[in-house]
């Protein structure tokens, strides 16, 4: 009896130390892992700045350094002259800001009428706008095109930022979604005192929807930031350029002076790092909510 | 009584729900079923942007481009390799990705925010980056490669690697699909994993038994995602090789922009956009009607 009792615990205690080795050496797996992804998926962007620090003899020096054996910063002041930067600069503030506060406008009253009010067939064309997304741009473009062309739009950024306050059906699916969390009581108990809709959702919903808004935002200013098939397509004057189709300008004209091209790469990207580092919670969010679609 | 249609009260509901969603129904008939229609329409015509009063002709746009326009052909076959490569290594590294980032290590939203930086990248600055990370003789990866010893391939500047390669960029930007596997592997129950490892299940059979199927409508969501995207994809093309090295990397969106504000030949670039469409459309139908025997939803 008692040689079998010790046998059975040498055996456990073998066993345990076993597991705890094994989970060491799979966790330390792991970390380097995504160590290696996160090394491959990050090096273009600390390339991207070390490049911008190079000196234009060492950015084409061959083998390349990772890191830059002397450091200068000239690039970005010579970026900012060579270029129209600020000019830029202030077309994609102004292009971003105007669409963002329509996006975020006109997504939050059009998806109250889609979560708050019962109405009869909302579920179905609801789903309808939800299917509206898979529609390709390539249809509409040219047409819209055509349109705004007619309109006298082309050459400003207006073909970009007026079609923002007419609702989204991303965002509003992805506002819907989330104003469907909001208790009904609230909206019942003032109904039954006698406010109507609208003051419903100035008073009560609104300024519940902070968390919507901020993601709405998000999204959006990162779009338009980022966007260049748009303005690409309707600007014509370098002065109105945004940052995005006036550095492709640069690159096509000055190609091989890519310390310049790699500061001012540099400084159209680190905004949207920053927005990043102080609002990923909201992105991170943003993106999975969509995903729980079903 | 119920036959009298809708309550007052409901007739009130509606006013007010339409007048709520008044934004989203003009914009819907003037930025979509407007232009959707006239696409149409510019499809069967020599419309040039310039003629105010284009002729009907027919299908004619079609038929040249399925037997006159070359480049028709070829930014279509390009543009369905390109997104076969996207599609397969995308998802197999986003859900790799997913599934280490899903075990509690620390620093974990360190490596979720390195994953998802390149989505935050505008598509300029990084497409800009990777022209000159890929440089033949001065770039960082031949220059790495070299170190130990290997010549490595001449990238975009070769017409037998440069598809691959912007597929290899789009990969590097798919940091979005990771997030959503991230999503829906947490919303696997711990108790099918313990019920598997009683029964004696190894970290394969798991995966393949349980995480996977699982994973499965992530994964018809990210995949009609990508095939959208990729079977419109531009950006990248168009700063990175406009089309070339001898048209490797015309895509078909590249195709059809050339089409469209080069050639201002705008009728026949409807008719690209609908035949996209009903690519897309068709592909699309075809993933939901799959998903319908392989997609799990309730357990």
């Amino acid at each position: 009896m008692s040689t079998g009792a010790i046998s059975v615990r040498g055996r456990r205690m073998r066993s345990s130390a076993h597991y705890r080795l094994e989970h060491i050496g799979g966790r330390l797996a792991i970390h380097v892992t995504l160590l290696i992804l996160s090394i491959i998926f990050t090096l273009p962007f600390f390339w991207m700045l070390s490049s911008s620090l190079k000196t234009d003899a060492e950015i084409f020096q061959v083998p390349p350094t990772i890191i830059p054996r002397t450091i200068q910063f000239s690039n970005f002041p010579a970026a900012v002259t060579t270029i129209n930067f600020f000019g830029y600069l202030l077309n994609t503030i102004r292009y971003s800001v105007f669409a963002t506060i329509g996006a975020v406008i006109s997504n939050l009253v059009v998806s109250y009428g889609f979560s708050r009010i019962k109405w009869p067939g909302r579920d179905k064309v609801f789903f309808f706008v939800v299917s509206t997304m898979m529609l390709p741009g390539a249809v509409t473009m040219i047409p819209l095109y055509v349109l705004f062309s007619r309109l006298n739009w082309v050459g400003s950024l207006k073909p970009l930022i007026i079609p923002a306050y007419f609702g989204n059906a991303y965002y509003i699916f992805l506002i819907r979604q989330f104003m469907m969390t909001l208790p009904v009581e609230l909206d019942d108990a003032a109904r039954i005192d006698g406010c109507n809709e609208g003051t419903i959702f100035t008073r009560i919903v609104l300024p519940l929807s902070k968390p919507a808004i901020t993601t709405v935002a998000l999204f959006e200013l990162l779009w338009t930031w980022n966007n260049f098939l748009g303005p690409l397509i309707y600007l014509r004057d370098t002065t109105t350029f945004t940052l995005s189709v006036g550095i492709q300008l640069f690159f096509t004209q000055h190609g091989a002076e890519w310390g310049l091209l790699m500061a001012a790469s540099a400084m159209f990207t680190v905004p949207m790092v920053i927005l990043f580092f102080f609002a990923q919670r909201t992105f991170i969010e943003g993106i999975t909510l969509t995903g729980i679609k079903g | 009584m119920a036959r009298m249609g809708l309550t007052v009260q409901q007739r009130r509901s509606l006013r007010w729900a339409l007048l709520f969603i008044s934004p989203w129904i003009v914009g819907f008939l003037a930025f979509t079923v407007y232009p959707v229609v006239t696409s149409f329409i510019f499809s069967f015509t020599n419309f040039n942007a310039i003629r105010f009063n284009p002729d009907f002709i027919g299908f004619r746009n079609y038929v040249q481009l399925f037997t006159r326009d070359r480049l028709f052909i070829k930014s279509l076959t390009n543009t369905l390799s390109y997104a076969g490569m996207l599609i397969v290594g995308a998802t197999i590294l986003d859900i790799f990705a997913a599934f280490l980032l899903n075990f509690k290590v620390r620093g974990l939203s360190l490596y979720r925010t390195a994953l998802f930086l390149p989505v935050m990248t505008p598509a300029v600055a990084s497409s800009l980056t990777w022209v000159w990370i890929l440089n033949p003789k001065r770039g960082l990866i031949n220059g790495l490669l070299a170190r130990i010893g290997v010549e490595g391939p001449y990238w975009v500047a070769s017409p037998r690697t440069a598809l691959l390669s912007i597929a290899m960029v789009a990969i590097w930007g798919s940091g979005r699909a990771i997030l959503i596997y991230l999503a829906g592997l947490k919303d696997v129950p711990q108790h099918l994993y313990e019920a598997a490892e009683i029964d004696g299940a190894g970290a394969a059979a798991k995966m393949w038994h349980i995480t996977l199927p699982l994973l499965t409508p992530q994964m018809l969501f990210n995949l009609v995602t990508l095939l959208i995207h990729s079977l419109q994809a531009f950006t990248e093309v168009f700063i990175m090789t406009n089309g070339g090295p001898n048209n490797s990397t015309l895509l078909y969106g590249l195709h059809l922009y050339n089409r469209a504000f080069k050639d201002m030949q705008m009728g026949m670039a409807s008719a690209m956009a609908w035949i996209l469409f009903i690519i897309i459309f068709v592909l699309t139908v075809v993933l939901f009607r799959l998903s319908k025997n392989l997609v799990v939803y309730d357990r």
